[in-house]
This record gives C-alpha cells, sequence and structure tokens, in this order.
C-alpha cells in the first residue's frame, strides 16, 4: 500500500464518529502502517456537522483529506453524505446510514431536507452501500452500536483482515459491551 | 513505545517529560486538551487561571522562581496575556517558560483568525512551529531548554490542524522535575526604567546569540530534492508540501523566530524558484524579501483560511508545477444540503432568556461562550459579540453615549467570561454610573470548551475542591445595588426582573442560574403536544430547540431529545404544549 487510505466519517455531534476513529487507528497500528485522525471539536459540539478524517499509509504527511480524495465517505446521518459528496474520489465508496436528522433551519421550517437523498446518490455513486445502521444495531441489542455495525460494512471494503478488525474492535471498546460490539460488527460486515 | 496522540495531549506528555513542574492557562479552542491531558498527572501542578494574563504572570513567577513552565491559551488569549508577555522577554527566565499560543485559521471556533506569529516577532521571544504530534511533543523539552539558555520565554505556536491532529508520537521517560535556585537579581527581575533599559540591550544580546542558534538548530533544516523547485514552510503547512511535491527540495523552519537568514540565504542560492508556503500572514516571506530574496508566496497563496494538499496543488496547477488532477464533479444536479449550524442544547436552560430578551425588543451585547449561539436565528437574542468581557463595556458605552438606546439596552454574559473580564467592565459601570442592566447566565461551568471548572464552580483542575465565588456578594461588593437572582427556566420571572434592572437607576445586575443541561441532567417528565389543541402558529420554533418541529402545521416534540425544561410549555399560546413537571 503506497498511497495512504483516506475514510471520511460524516456525523452529527453525539453519533458515536470518534469510537469508529479510534478502532481504525487501532487496525492502522496492528497493520504497522503509519496514521492522522484530524477532528474539529469545539462548535460541532452543539448538534453540529461533525467531521472524523483518518489517513493510514506507510507514510502519511497531511492529517487532512481534500475534496476528491476521500477512498471511503462513511456517512452516519444521511443529509451529511450530501453535504461531503464532494470529497469522495472518482470511483471511491459511500456508506450511508438511512438515519435522519433534521437540522435546526429545517425543523424551524426555513429549509427543506432534501429527498431521496440516497437514490440521488445512487446515481452517481456505483459502489454506494445504504443501510439501516441503528435498526441493525438494536437487533443487536444497542442502539448505541450503531457506528460499530457502519464499521463492520465499511471493513469489507477495504484491504484488511477481518481478524485484525476484531482484534481492534477488542482493543478498543470495553470488555462488558463486547460481545454486542461483535454482533453488531458482523451485522454490518454482512449487511 | 509508540501512541497515537493528539497535538495537544502530545504537548501534555512532552511537559511532563521534560519536567515541567507547574502549567497554568486559560480554556480556549484548540488549546483546551493541552491542561486537560497534564492534570491527569498528578505529579505535576495545573490549574486553570481566570484568564490568559492571569495565567502568565503565574507561569513568570514561578519560572522566575527556577520551575520549568508552561502557559497555555488560545490565540486571542495571548492579546489578554501581551502586556506580561512583552516585558517577560525583557526579565526573561530562571527555569524555562514555554507559552503555547493555539492559533484557529478558518476560525473553527473563534471571532477572529489573528496570526500570533506577529507576537513572536513583536515581543522579541524566540518561537517554535510543531508541525505534527511528534514535533509538539519534542518542542516543548526543545522550548524549555531554549528557554533556559537563551533567558527568554519560548512561544510555541500551533494552529487548530496540529492541536486536534492525532499522529504517531514515540513517549520517553519523563525527566525528574528540578528548580533552580532562586537568588534576587533585581537588574534582571525589578522593571524599572533604569533597569528596563539595561534588559533592554540584554534583550537585543540575547536576540542575536538566538539568531545564530536558529542557523544551527536540528529544527531548522532543509529536505534535499529537485533543485528547480524550493519550498519555504513551517507549521502544518510543511505536510501539504510535502504530500503534494515529494520530490522539491523544501527548507522546513521550525523556530520561526528569529529565523536563520544564512540558511535562507544559502537554500535560495540552491533552487531556481523560490515558494514560501504560510498559512494567514506573509510572516516568513516578507523578512525573506527583505533579504533581497525574490520569492513567491502571498501572490499566489490565500492570506485567509486554513491550507488543504487540493488547495495546494491547485495553486502549483495553476503556476504550471504540476498537472492538474481530474475530479468527479458529484455537486451537479444535487440538492443543496441545509446548513446544520450549531445550536444550544435540548433543555439549556438559558435558552429563554434569548427568546424573552428578542420579545422585548432590546438591544442586547454579547459575550463569548456558548451564548453566541442565542444570536443565530431563530433566537436572535444578542446583537453582538466581539471579546471577552466586551458585553458589559459596550452596554456602557451605548448608556453613555445614545440616549434613545440607553433604555432598552441589556448586556449578557456567561459566568467564566464574567470571571474572565467582566468584573472590571462592570467596576467601570458602578465608577462612571451608567444605568445598564446586566445578566449573568451561570451555567456553574465554562460550557463551551467542554466543562471546565473556574473560580465559581467550587473545584479545580486538578480534582481538588475550591471555594466558589459568591457572585452576587462579588457584583455586590464592586457597588451594583440592584442584583437579583432569578430561575431562568422561569420566563415570566426573568421578563420582570429585566423590567426592573432597565427602569432602576445605577447598574443592575441579574444573576440567572442553572447548570449546564450536559453537566447536571434531570430526568424530567417531557413535553407533549394536544395535536387538537395546537394551531401550527409555530411560537415554539421561535426557541431554536432541536427537540420541536412542526408538521402538517402541527407542532411535535422528540422524546428522545426532550428533557422537559418546559419553556416551549411557556411560550405556546393555546396551551397545546404540556408540560409534566409542575415546579419547572
Amino acid at each position: 500500500m503506497l498511497k495512504p487510505i483516506n475514510v471520511f466519517m460524516v456525523g452529527v455531534g453525539g453519533q458515536g464518529t470518534i469510537l469508529a476513529s479510534k478502532v481504525l487507528a487501532a487496525v492502522a497500528l496492528k497493520m504497522g502502517y503509519d496514521i492522522k485522525v484530524s477532528e474539529i471539536h469545539g462548535m460541532a459540539q452543539r448538534g453540529g456537522s461533525v467531521v472524523t478524517q483518518v489517513r493510514l499509509g506507510e507514510k502519511v504527511y497531511s492529517p487532512v483529506i481534500s475534496e476528491g480524495e476521500a477512498d471511503v465517505i462513511l456517512a452516519f446521518e444521511k443529509l451529511e453524505a450530501l453535504r461531503w459528496l464532494s470529497y469522495l474520489k472518482p470511483g471511491g465508496t459511500v456508506i450511508i446510514n438511512s438515519q435522519q436528522i433534521s437540522p435546526v433551519p429545517v425543523l424551524a421550517g426555513a429549509a427543506e431536507y432534501p429527498e431521496d437523498i440516497t437514490g440521488k446518490i445512487k446515481e452517481r455513486v456505483a459502489d454506494l452501500q445504504v443501510l439501516d445502521a441503528l435498526q441493525i444495531a438494536l437487533e443487536c441489542g444497542n442502539a448505541k452500536a450503531a457506528n460499530v455495525v457502519l464499521l463492520g460494512a465499511m471493513a469489507k471494503k477495504l484491504p484488511v483482515d477481518e481478524k485484525i478488525w476484531r482484534d481492534a474492535l477488542a482493543d478498543t471498546v470495553p470488555q462488558r459491551l463486547l460481545e454486542v460490539n461483535n454482533a453488531a460488527f458482523t451485522a454490518g460486515f454482512s449487511a | 513505545m509508540k501512541e497515537l496522540l493528539s497535538g495537544n495531549a502530545a504537548i501534555a506528555r512532552g511537559a511532563i517529560e521534560a519536567g515541567v513542574t507547574l502549567a497554568s492557562g486559560y480554556p480556549g479552542t484548540p488549546s483546551t486538551e493541552i491542561l486537560e491531558n497534564l492534570s491527569r498527572c498528578k505529579d505535576v501542578y495545573s490549574e486553570w487561571a481566570p484568564n490568559e494574563k492571569v495565567a502568565l504572570e503565574v507561569g513568570v513567577g514561578a519560572a522566575m522562581a527556577g520551575a520549568r513552565t508552561l502557559v497555555t491559551m488560545k490565540h486571542v488569549g495571548v492579546n489578554v496575556a501581551a502586556d506580561p508577555l512583552f516585558t517577560a522577554a525583557y526579565t526573561g527566565v530562571t527555569g524555562g517558560l514555554v507559552l503555547i499560543s493555539a492559533d484557529d485559521p478558518g476560525m473553527h471556533s473563534s471571532q477572529n483568525e489573528q496570526d500570533n506569529r506577529h507576537y513572536a516577532r513583536f515581543a522579541k521571544v524566540a518561537m517554535l512551529e510543531p508541525s505534527d504530534s511528534q514535533e509538539a511533543k519534542d518542542m516543548v523539552a526543545l522550548g524549555l531548554e531554549i528557554s533556559e539558555n537563551f533567558d527568554i520565554p519560548v512561544m510555541l505556536r500551533i494552529t487548530t490542524r496540529v492541536a486536534h491532529s492525532q499522529g504517531m508520537v514515540e513517549l520517553n521517560e519523563p525527566l525528574p522535575r528540578e528548580i533552580k535556585p532562586y537568588s534576587k537579581d533585581v537588574k534582571k527581575y525589578l522593571m524599572v526604567p533604569a533597569f528596563g533599559r539595561l534588559r533592554r540591550l540584554s534583550l537585543e544580546e540575547r536576540l542575536t546569540r538566538l539568531k545564530e542558534y536558529s542557523e544551527t538548530t536540528r529544527v531548522n533544516f532543509i529536505v534535499p530534492g529537485d533543485n528547480k523547485v524550493g519550498i519555504i514552510t513551517s507549521g502544518i503547512s510543511y505536510q501539504y508540501v510535502r504530500e503534494v511535491l515529494p520530490g522539491a527540495s523544501v527548507l522546513k523552519l521550525g523556530l520561526t523566530n528569529p529565523l536563520p537568514v544564512q540558511l535562507i540565504k544559502q537554500f535560495a542560492e540552491q533552487v531556481q524558484t523560490l515558494y514560501v508556503v504560510e498559512e494567514l500572514e506573509p510572516f516568513l516571506e516578507e523578512q525573506i524579501r527583505m533579504l533581497g530574496i525574490k520569492v513567491t508566496g502571498k501572490e499566489m497563496f490565500p492570506a485567509t483560511g486554513e491550507f488543504s494538499q487540493g488547495l495546494l496543488r491547485s495553486k502549483f496547477a495553476e503556476a504550471g508545477l504540476l498537472t492538474a488532477q481530474p475530479r468527479e464533479d458529484w455537486a451537479t444536479g444535487l440538492p443543496q444540503a441545509p446548513p446544520r449550524p450549531p445550536v444550544l442544547c435540548p433543555g439549556c436552560p438559558h435558552r429563554g432568556v434569548f427568546f424573552t430578551l428578542r420579545s422585548m425588543k432590546l438591544t442586547v451585547t454579547g459575550d463569548i461562550g456558548c451564548y453566541t449561539l442565542g444570536g443565530l436565528p431563530p433566537l436572535e437574542g444578542i446583537d453582538c459579540c466581539v471579546c471577552m468581557g466586551a458585553s458589559i463595556s459596550m452596554a456602557h458605552g451605548i448608556d453613555k453615549a445614545v440616549p434613545g438606546l440607553k433604555e432598552k439596552t441589556v448586556a449578557v454574559i456567561g459566568d467564566s467570561t464574567f470571571l474572565h473580564s467582566g468584573i472590571t467592565s462592570l467596576l467601570n459601570a458602578v465608577y462612571n454610573s451608567s444605568d445598564i442592566t446586566v445578566l449573568i447566565l451561570d451555567n456553574r461551568t465554562t460550557a463551551m470548551t467542554g466543562h471546565q471548572d473556574h473560580p465559581a464552580t467550587g473545584r479545580t483542575l486538578m480534582g481538588g475542591e475550591a471555594p466558589e465565588v459568591d457572585l452576587e456578594a462579588l457584583c455586590r461588593a464592586l457597588g451594583v445595588k440592584q442584583v437579583e437572582l432569578v430561575d431562568p427556566l422561569d420566563m415570566a420571572a426573568v421578563k420582570e426582573a429585566v423590567n426592573t434592572g432597565l427602569a432602576a437607576k445605577g447598574p443592575s445586575v441579574i444573576i440567572a442560574r442553572r447548570p449546564c443541561v450536559l453537566l447536571k441532567r434531570e430526568s424530567k417528565p417531557v413535553v407533549t403536544v394536544d395535536q387538537e389543541t395546537c394551531n401550527g402558529c409555530k411560537v415554539c420554533l421561535k426557541l431554536s430547540c432541536p427537540a420541536i418541529s412542526v408538521s402538517d402545521k402541527k407542532s411535535s416534540v422528540d422524546k428522545t431529545l426532550c428533557v422537559g425544561c418546559n419553556l416551549c410549555v411557556q411560550v405556546c399560546k393555546t396551551g397545546a404544549m404540556k408540560g409534566g413537571n409542575a415546579d419547572a
């Protein structure tokens, strides 16, 4: 792997993108890769749009991903997938959690939540996967594991052994939650 | 051993490894996590100061007395700390002093994007600029060494992308913490004019020695490459340059004040075309031009916002150094994504204050913190925000200058911000007798930066108990006759208190006290909406609460977000909003 793999995770404050980036970091460590993770704190914590950028490879310089560079966009919310789609590289992968979280301008009636976001993205992106991660996580026993369902879906697309993912997950999540997270990962992987 | 650390966590680790004895600072994005990380190490004393000036003075004192010291703040905090900074350059130090200035290009969480590298040159202190977490850690130790060897404070200037990006860092064993012996030396530390003039000359001599050091330090180095293109860069821009032009010759500057003049000249002679790649101001570029060297800089790269490899790639492609990469135009034909601005949290007890002030059609001078969010639509409850503490002084200015406005102007400030720099503003209003009304929205924490303690919370950074400042008594002691405490969840009481304050002669203070909802979550019954009674008037939407939405002309409340604050119950004109809690 010469060029870094660029994973662009987007969502809404509080959706668990941080844990997902920690698992990815543990994967990179196990594979002996260099890694950089970039997050913006502050205002984003107040229900704003949240972006976490992860780059792993033999040598990573920039901690950020530019437009047209992301190998994978992992969207924890539909509207955020739409907002950040320009960051996808030609031929890249998009994984979208079908959850809808309306921003305040939409709630206030000042803006419309666009209709059929996933359908419109499908017209452009060949490699698109849409899943109801919240529902899948609930079926696994904990709604909070939705982020790990999405990680499982992404793991299938990346050139990393499943065992490494499993070990990374075990290193990252608390022991008492490992079972439900393993189930969530499996469900995402086979979704 | 290697660990994945953010720049801020790496700086904290660097302070532990380099034998820092004391650290002080005031929270501010993107600097806050440095002291939060450091405070977990109980061997190093760390504290939150009420403001950055105090923090730096604490550091100057500890360093004078012989301890290695770290002081942290965001870029605008250095404005507050500028007074001690400039003269600390004269006095110098005994133990090393490193000041972290965390700049925010792109204004992710700031009111401006000032380039604090100018401060290092202006105040005549040494400056280091790391470009990743490993360098951030290493430069704490190096900064302390430089500080001690050259008898000068060292500014370690980071930016958001260094502070908040994580990279691999090699950990080392901590050095023992040692205190250098202090001996009274008034010619060095008593800055009266006679001694100040001597230290002024000494400072020039120290800077001359630093210039020589800058030529040979390991943090100023050349990455050899193609001699057609030479790049001079520092900080995070170095990473973008290496990514975009892996073959170019690069002069990487880690010690950027004072600059290594001979090294720059030597590098310029080696390459055919010279570029300076730096975010924000042409700080390096202007100094390099003054050496008579021809460079391309800000005519090619913007002076505003952040850089990225994408931006550099397109600029170098325009200049013919690279071929433009093919891009997919994903956006064509896609609907525009509506913005997702940050908002006050569901259940924020202070959101009703902004609703009330707006409904009263008042002019509201605002302040820094979460409460800036009360100014955005649809709440629109404040008119302005400039800097910490300005709400009170600006209201006083209006009161004294514009009679038509004074009767309907109030100031709104948070508890942490009031303690940071609102106290002197209120003192001024008392002293110069204006009739301003000040609302202190007391959420018992420094919320926006992630819940740091302050002098009125009863806790210290290291988790110890502390005396709680009595805000009411403090305001009275300053000379405010009318001080009233209200519950911000009682909107009628807030309105009455504001009316009383506006009518009163002399300054008045209303303390609206309720802890931040993220700090103290009480489980109250959620609000329900009687669909029969709701007439779709949408007045509840003006609260800008993420839990409330309207569809098919009826309001509804998201049960998973509602915390039962009952503010919407109070603004509802039809009685359709039903609260489950009578005392709220």
